[in-house]
């Protein structure tokens, strides 16, 4: 094997149950690729000490014959997650140097499966933007750049870090959280699989919340396989988080082979919307007539409250991460304003010292939208709207099994170009935000490339818990765009 | 119910009458091992921030998971109440900052409240009883706890009771009199100590009340009642955290007659929040409406809605002990008075030891031996009936000596003494020291022959003025060491000297 780190996860498991390398030789070309590309500037907090001792573990374990699911397995963990020992940023100033003394469910899950931990990746900071650009710790590049260019893209976001460590081959696989498109969005413009799953499908424990009712992790990887491979073991029932479903957690990897023939693929009319790239519409429309040659039935359904989802989103979200986000207040951990006058002082100086802009600019939409006189006219009609929104997928399900649509408006793009208009910043998440509204699972899979050489993502969204269909469909979608283009390693150099 | 205001609960004002009208919100806490919304402890009186959680102290990433113990014990409560439960509630964040509260948010139930409408009799000193109507119970953090006064210019922040579930129950305004809503307290304390959802300890900050107090002129609380309109009461004030009856009372008179100086001198009631000083006995502004928080809420999204099954609650309802009132209706049933049976029914210890006493005995003669022996020499040594040194059964066996005539009264009272400072049985005390009543017609005319002999002068004073024979039995019980029956020896001396009957 000339280049280890180009394998897939489920190449490297096979390598590694083979014994035809040890986990300490794959973590060290990680280990070696990481510290290479951070140029990058895809992770916060590099692991590779604790990498490689797991590693060591991983390897007496297969020895042993007592080998996990993933065992021996390099991954990357977005900053949001809570590693303990290890510094837990949200890419935020206002966490400091805090350091959790516990440790996530979902990284918990993946040790536990014998993954190993090379780092916590870059994302924007708490998760809220789609560029990482919004970061404390500075904007990820994406290892793809239009062809003859040297202008550095952005690599999506929030799950930045993890999309751009995954593109240039930095881990075998990542985690992501997606909110509003945070793990889809990324994997789109960066040419890898993004997966999230059913609200409730992937505990919430130990995961820095943006807003509670929308956030969900799921598994960043190089191919639809690898993304069932990782949430067999990312998912579990949780009593720790209240909103965990109590759904046994099946082998994902055994619905890839069941092929997509009298399947039910719904196209959502209402997301033919203007303004659109020619190039994205085309993309979608190639990917119906794949899943249609591998015997899929393709309908035409409708959404109707489709233009209400990012208005309805951006009132929920902020109102909850307005809340969720009082607890950096400077008076346990992290970040602390010197020398405070009193009380207010110390909460008005830390926090505005401690978060960026954007988190300001939410903080402040959602502190509007629950206030008193204006709770009715905002934050209870968009409740209402994310009733119809969902009602909306419930109806389209009736009709078909899964839905195809792009994952995002277009392709990359350039770092600083949508950094002065938030609106325009909130458009990337045009496709995505209804299916964090609605609580379904939906899965970004690489489609091809634009003419200048980006790639493109398309989106499957799957009926809630109904992950192993979702992943039937994006197998097939996978199968047919056979995209195998790879970023130069401008990186490197 | 409505009912005429008694003339002692109008405050006279220099343009007339005016009545007082109180609700009140009580915060309990929830008798459970763990928080709310955590594992941690909820013991009292532990080091500081020894019984904190990470959820407790709102760490990044950390959940709440609702605890079914406080939930069963808001149930229990409501039903108590004999409230409306709500099978399906929400918890909702109220938001504002400060430092002894970690998540920068309290998570509790504004629009759907686990328990609904309910009602509280409380016996009043009279002998009448007025319902209190409940509007709500709803379950909620308490939150940590600020000090400052252990360093010049640092707070100290101990998050022990940062989580620690808290009932807080809602009256309407049906309290008349500072009277009223103390024993309003006084009837609520002991429904959640007999149910044993909450320790009642006012002391330990367990349950503390924010009072509800206007004035109006009267005819407007029956107009209130009528229609339901608040714009026949007056503008009210809430008095925050009173923690105790007696405080209750002061704040409820301190504040009622402010309200009416200014009302009279022309002012308007601004709707604020006070805090009473019990120091000073007075009530002084802590916050008016305009500087109210806004407090944000909306339903936590770390929590689903509660839903409760019918047939879990219908379990509970089965569980609950005799409570207060049906234990007094029992009791005055029994033959007791209505005062006695709502004193002994006040507290469950008492209560008890009152049932443990009573046993085949005669009631009403436990229920005076109880008050008039018992909770005198308690009140006297400042104990309280969990401290009484004799058990209820040695003080049933007295009884049941008094009642067979094998002692008299008097020695019952000896007696007592005996066992309540030296301890031991009764029965063998009785022995030991021949207390035993002597009922032996021989040794009473023994006696009665002996007295006669030593006052002859007094046998025909005694025979002009029957009423002087108490002299005798005097004189008769002192000769045979108080041990002998004052009614055998009353019969023997009629028979002696030939005194009318109803002498």
């Amino acid at each position: 094997m000339s280049d280890p780190t180009a394998m897939t996860l489920a190449e490297a498991r096979d390598a590694l149950k083979a014994k035809k390398m040890s986990s300490r030789e794959l973590t060290g070309a990680f280990v070696a690729a990481i510290a290479a590309g951070r140029g990058l500037n895809a992770f916060i907090t590099e692991t590779a000490e604790t990498a490689l001792a797991m590693a060591d573990a991983s390897d007496r374990r297969i020895a042993e014959g007592k080998a996990g699911a993933l065992e021996g397995l390099p991954l990357a963990i977005k900053d949001l997650f809570c590693t303990k020992g290890t510094r837990t940023t949200a890419a935020s100033k206002i966490l400091g140097n805090f350091v959790p003394p516990y440790e996530s469910t979902v990284t918990q899950n993946l040790w536990n499966a014998g993954a190993v931990m090379l780092g916590k990746t870059n994302l924007d900071e708490f998760a809220m933007g789609s560029s990482n650009e919004t970061s404390a710790f500075g904007p990820v590049f994406n290892p793809w750049r239009s062809k003859g260019s040297n202008q550095n893209l952005v690599p999506g976001g929030s799950s930045g870090g993890s999309s751009s460590a995954v593109a240039a081959d930095l881990c075998l696989a990542a985690t992501g959280t997606d909110t509003g498109g945070s793990i889809r969005q990324p994997a789109a413009v960066t040419g890898t699989v993004g997966l999230k799953p059913t609200y409730g499908r992937c505990s919430r424990f130990g995961i820095v919340a943006f807003a509670s009712s929308l956030d969900q992790a799921g598994p960043m990887t190089k191919t639809v396989r690898d993304a069932a491979i990782m949430l067999t073991s990312m998912a579990s029932i949780d009593p720790k988080d209240s909103t965990s479903v109590e759904t046994p957690v099946p082998d994902y990897e055994s619905f890839l082979t069941q092929g997509v023939k009298g399947l039910k693929v719904g196209i959502p009319k209402e997301y033919r919307i203007d303004g659109i790239p020619a190039d994205v519409v085309a993309m979608w429309d190639k990917a119906a007539d794949w899943l249609k040659s591998q015997g899929a039935e393709i309908v035409e359904v409708s959404l109707p409250h489709t233009k209400y989802a990012l208005p309805t989103y951006y009132i929920v979200a902020p109102a909850e991460a307005s809340s969720n986000l009082a607890r950096y207040d400077g008076v346990r951990f992290g970040h602390r304003a010197a020398s405070p006058r009193d009380i207010t002082d110390l909460y008005e100086r830390s926090r505005g010292e401690g978060f960026g802009a954007e988190v300001q600019r939410r903080i402040l939409i959602g502190t509007y939208v629950l206030s008193a006189g204006y709770y009715d006219a905002y934050y209870s009609r968009a409740q209402k709207l994310r009733t119809l929104i969902k009602r909306d997928f419930d109806q389209a399900f009736e009709k078909c099994d899964v839905l195809l649509t792009p994952s995002t408006p277009g392709p990359a793009f350039g770092v600083g170009a949508k950094t002065s208009d938030p609106l325009e910043m909130y458009l990337q998440d045009v496709f995505t935000v209804t299916v964090n509204l609605a609580g379904l699972p939906g899965i970004s899979v690489p489609g091809g490339l634009t003419e200048s050489g980006l790639p493109l993502g398309l989106q499957l969204i799957g009926k809630a818990f109904d992950e192993g269909t979702l992943l039937r469909a994006a197998q097939a979608v996978e199968t047919a765009a056979d995209f195998k283009a790879k970023p130069a390693k401008w990186w490197t150099a | 119910m409505s009912r005429t205001i008694k003339g002692q609960n109008l405050i006279k004002g220099s343009s007339g009458e005016w009545e007082i009208v109180i609700g009140m919100e009580v915060h309990a806490q929830v008798t459970s091992n763990s928080k709310l919304f955590s594992g941690a402890s909820t013991a009292f009186g532990a080091d500081p921030n020894s019984q904190v959680s990470f959820v407790d102290a709102g760490m990044p990433g950390m959940l709440p998971v609702i605890n079914e113990k406080c939930i069963e014990q808001a149930v229990r409560t409501g039903l108590g109440l004999k409230a409306k439960i709500n099978l399906r509630s929400l918890f909702d964040r109220k938001n504002y900052f400060y430092p002894d509260l970690p998540q920068g948010y309290q998570i509790s139930q504004f629009k759907d409240p686990i328990v609904g409408e309910g009602e509280v009799t409380i016996d009043l000193k009279d002998g009448t009883s007025i319902l209190v109507g409940i509007e709500r119970l709803h379950l909620e953090q308490d939150a940590g706890k600020s000090i400052h006064d252990q360093h010049p210019d640092q707070s100290f922040v101990d998050l022990n009771r940062s989580g620690v579930a808290l009932m807080e129950i809602v009256t309407k305004p049906h309290m008349r009199s500072s009277e009223e809503a103390a024993a309003f307290l006084k009837k609520l304390r002991a429904i959640v100590r007999y149910l044993g959802t909450c320790d009642g300890n006012m002391d330990e900050g367990s349950m503390r009340a924010d009072v509800n107090v206007s004035v109006c002129k009267p005819g407007g609380y029956e107009k209130f009642r009528a229609d339901g309109s608040f714009k026949h009461l007056g503008t009210r004030c809430e008095i925050k955290n009173v923690n105790s009856l007696r405080f209750i009372a002061q704040a409820v008179e301190y504040e009622a007659r402010r309200q009416v100086e200014i009302i009279e001198e022309g002012g308007t009631i601004r709707q604020e929040t006070r805090l009473f000083d019990s120091k000073q006995g007075e009530t002084r502004s802590m916050r008016s409406k305009e500087e109210a928080h806004d407090y944000r809420y909306f339903p936590d999204p770390d929590l689903l809605p509660l839903e409760l099954e019918q047939a879990w609650v219908d379990a509970i309802a089965k569980s609950l002990p005799e409570l207060p009132d049906e234990k007094r209706a029992r009791f005055i049933a029994q033959g007791l008075s209505p005062y006695d049976a709502s004193v002994l029914v006040s507290e469950r210890e008492l209560a008890d030891y009152f049932e443990d006493l009573a046993q085949g005995v005669d009631a009403k003669a436990a229920a005076n031996w109880l008050n008039n022996e018992i909770l005198g020499r308690l009140n006297k040594a400042g104990l309280a009936i969990t401290e009484v040194p004799v058990t209820a059964s040695a003080n049933n066996a007295i009884i049941r000596m008094i009642s067979d005539n094998t002692i008299s009264g008097k020695i019952a009272k000896d007696l007592l003494d005996i066992v309540w400072t030296e301890g031991g049985d009764p029965k063998a005390v009785v022995e030991a020291r021949g207390l035993r009543q002597v009922t032996d017609t021989g040794a009473i005319d023994a006696a009665i022959e002996a007295v006669i002999a030593a006052n002859p002068e007094k046998v025909e004073e005694v025979k002009a003025k029957p009423k002087l024979s108490a002299w005798f039995v005097g004189q008769v019980m002192k000769q045979t060491g108080g041990k002998a029956n004052p009614a055998a020896v009353n019969a023997a001396l009629k028979t002696r000297l030939n005194l009318p009957d109803e002498g």
